[in-house]
């Protein structure tokens, strides 16, 4: 099975404090850790699980500039056995439409059996899997969190719906499919395994490799725009204690027995 | 302006709590936008939801065909893509099924799409101005959407209070597809619903406890679950947790709060090392005291917890543990 995970590079909410800036228009940058993000991961772990079943290759390309191909060599590390870079200045901008515009046309150079995004990105909206389905006419399951392979081009996928339930389904190939975090243990990657594939070429596809006219991808395209970061204030905020460790748990236990929760 | 639809999921013949945010949401566009609710199903339940909408919704358009009995995303798609006028701006669930159906849908109607949108900031000409989250909650964002080809947006359950409106009378009107050439029915779907799976039941029940010590990505690795497990066995309280907690296998899915795990209504609620995501804060009801211990100050949990220590779990927990047993010595002497 060819399978094509389109991955994207994002600060790492769980390693960061994030701040706004001072101009206030977007966060602050500089001392950011950058991550894959964290359901593309996932997906292609699920990729790597799925070829060493039934075969085939894992593709992963990502829409972005130089300082994401570390994002592609991690995923290489782990196994995926081609890296694509997708980039294009005209392509600076674009929202959720434009990049599944840009990957509907790479998905039309090459062939693939199934596309696997990230459920959603740490500043996205999970909507680039299924555009991107609806665009190739392909028919599309978010929330996927897992995969088994049928005879006669098909898939068998649960999807994780409120409760902990799963909604079982069957999706023809070729299909895209959005992975929920939890469906597999992604491997771990080394320095070691990333040096291995540090002289690995990675193929640069722009616009004009892609026959993909400007009008449809880049910020003049977009509809949607960010304007503006801001911190809200949701509901009053905590009491924040500022005793000693010691004092904080006498509060802690005196609150938590006066709440009705001690025996 | 546009014509405003709501796309309004139903189960059991009732219409999802989602409905009434919806036309919260619709309200805040445009007050006096004309507003219909569309609902897709078969037989006595979809009748039976379409009833249930009446007091937000002037105008019900109902679409009746067995292939919707079970709401398939891409049938879906494909009804509403028959009935839908352009231009529309068509509002869903930011749930499971909006998930799957509206970023679909927002390339077939040739409009904008913004997702899981927690407020209405304005309208200001063709722009459709809005308030997202990013980045786990910790900062939000407005977002301009060009609505004047319309748009599909998806809006976060419980982010708009439910209004009732009472519009006198509504009527229902069936748009049920039925040319046969071109009914949905008709239309095979690349994707087939075979089933639902309920989920496992788990070793311990974490709704039937009045505290939880529930434990999130803070706890680091799976051996110091069980400095969670000592502080609730001294205060005879249930170890439950937040996604990233099963995502890494520490945890068996049933210990899960949130909109994909368990919903509790605990009397405490000890948020350890969790970031307070919208998904996990779903899963909490009846307004427990929430104390959060978080070592990033500007962890979301702060915004809506009671009490909030900003110190490492790893260091507090074992503490705290040691001083409920000493206090439990003390009474039993």
């Amino acid at each position: 099975m060819e399978i094509l995970v389109c991955v994207r590079r994002v600060p790492d909410t769980s390693e960061n404090e994030i701040e706004l800036n001072s101009a206030g228009n977007d966060i602050e940058r500089g001392e950011l850790v950058y991550s894959i993000n964290e359901p593309d991961n996932y997906a292609v772990e699920e990729a790597l699980q799925i070829v060493a079943r039934v075969g085939g290759n894992v593709t992963v390309a990502t829409v972005g500039g130089e300082d994401d191909e570390e994002i592609l060599r991690r995923e290489m590390a782990m196994g995926a056995n081609h890296g694509v870079m997708i980039s294009d200045e005209a392509f600076s901008g674009s929202d959720g439409r434009g990049i599944a515009t840009i990957l509907k046309t790479f998905v039309q150079k090459g062939h693939y059996d199934l596309i696997l995004t990230g459920v959603q990105a740490e500043d996205g909206g999970a909507q680039v899997g299924g555009m991107l389905a609806a665009l190739l006419d392909y028919p599309f399951a978010s929330l996927v969190n897992s995969i088994e392979v049928l005879e006669g081009k098909k898939l068998k996928v649960s999807r994780e719906i409120a409760g902990g339930n799963k909604e079982m389904n069957e999706i023809d190939l070729p299909c895209v499919l959005s992975i929920q975090t939890g469906i597999n243990e992604p491997r771990y990657v080394g320095m070691r395994g990333i040096r291995q594939v540090a002289s690995v070429p990675i193929p640069t596809f722009s616009a004009s490799d892609l026959g993909l006219g400007t009008s449809a991808v880049g910020e003049a395209a977009a509809k949607v725009n960010r304007v503006d970061y801001f911190v809200p204030a949701l509901g009053k905020g905590a009491e924040i204690l500022h005793g000693t460790r010691e004092e904080n748990i006498d509060k802690v236990l005196e609150l938590v027995a006066a709440k009705g929760g001690l025996k | 302006m546009a014509r405003i639809f709501a796309y309004i999921v139903h189960k059991r013949g009732v219409a999802d709590d989602s409905a009434f945010e919806l036309a919260a949401a619709a309200r805040k566009i445009d007050p006096a936008a004309s507003l219909t609710a569309i609902l897709t199903g078969w037989g006595a339940d979809l009748d039976a939801a379409c009833n249930t909408v009446g007091a937000s919704y002037p105008e019900i358009w109902k679409i009746a065909n067995e292939a919707l009995a079970y709401p398939n995303a891409e049938l879906v798609r494909k009804a509403l893509q028959k009935v839908l006028p352009s231009n529309s701006i068509v509002l869903v669930a930011h749930e499971h099924f909006g998930i799957d159906l509206a970023p679909g849908l927002s390339i077939k109607m040739d409009s904008a799409f913004v997702s899981d949108v927690l407020d209405i900031a304005g309208v200001e000409g063709a722009n459709l101005k809005v308030v997202r989250q990013e980045f786990g909650g910790q900062v939000s964002a407005h977002v301009r959407c060009d609505i004047s080809s319309g748009a599909v947006v998806t809006i976060r359950p419980g982010a708009f209070k439910a209004v009732e409106i009472t519009p006198g009378s509504s009527q229902v009107i069936d748009k049920s597809v039925v040319d046969k050439s071109n009914a949905v029915g008709t239309l095979a779907a690349g994707r087939r619903y075979l089933e639902t799976v309920a989920a496992e039941a788990g070793d311990v029940d974490i709704t039937k406890f009045n505290v939880l010590v529930s434990i999130g990505r803070g706890i680091q690795e799976k051996d110091n679950v069980a400095i969670a497990q000592e502080l609730a066995d001294a205060l005879g309280a249930a170890v439950s947790c937040s996604r990233p907690v099963v995502d890494a296998k520490w945890m068996e899915k049933s210990r899960q709060v949130g909109s994909s795990g368990k919903t509790v209504k605990p009397k405490v609620y000890l948020a350890c090392g969790i970031s307070g995501s919208f998904q996990h804060l779903a899963g909490i009801k009846g307004s427990p005291f929430l104390i959060a211990i978080n070592k990033n100050p500007k962890a979301p949990i702060f915004q809506v917890a009671d009490v909030g220590i900003v110190d490492d779990i790893l260091e507090f927990l074992p503490e705290l543990t040691n001083k409920v047993r000493e206090m439990h010595t003390v009474a039993a002497k």
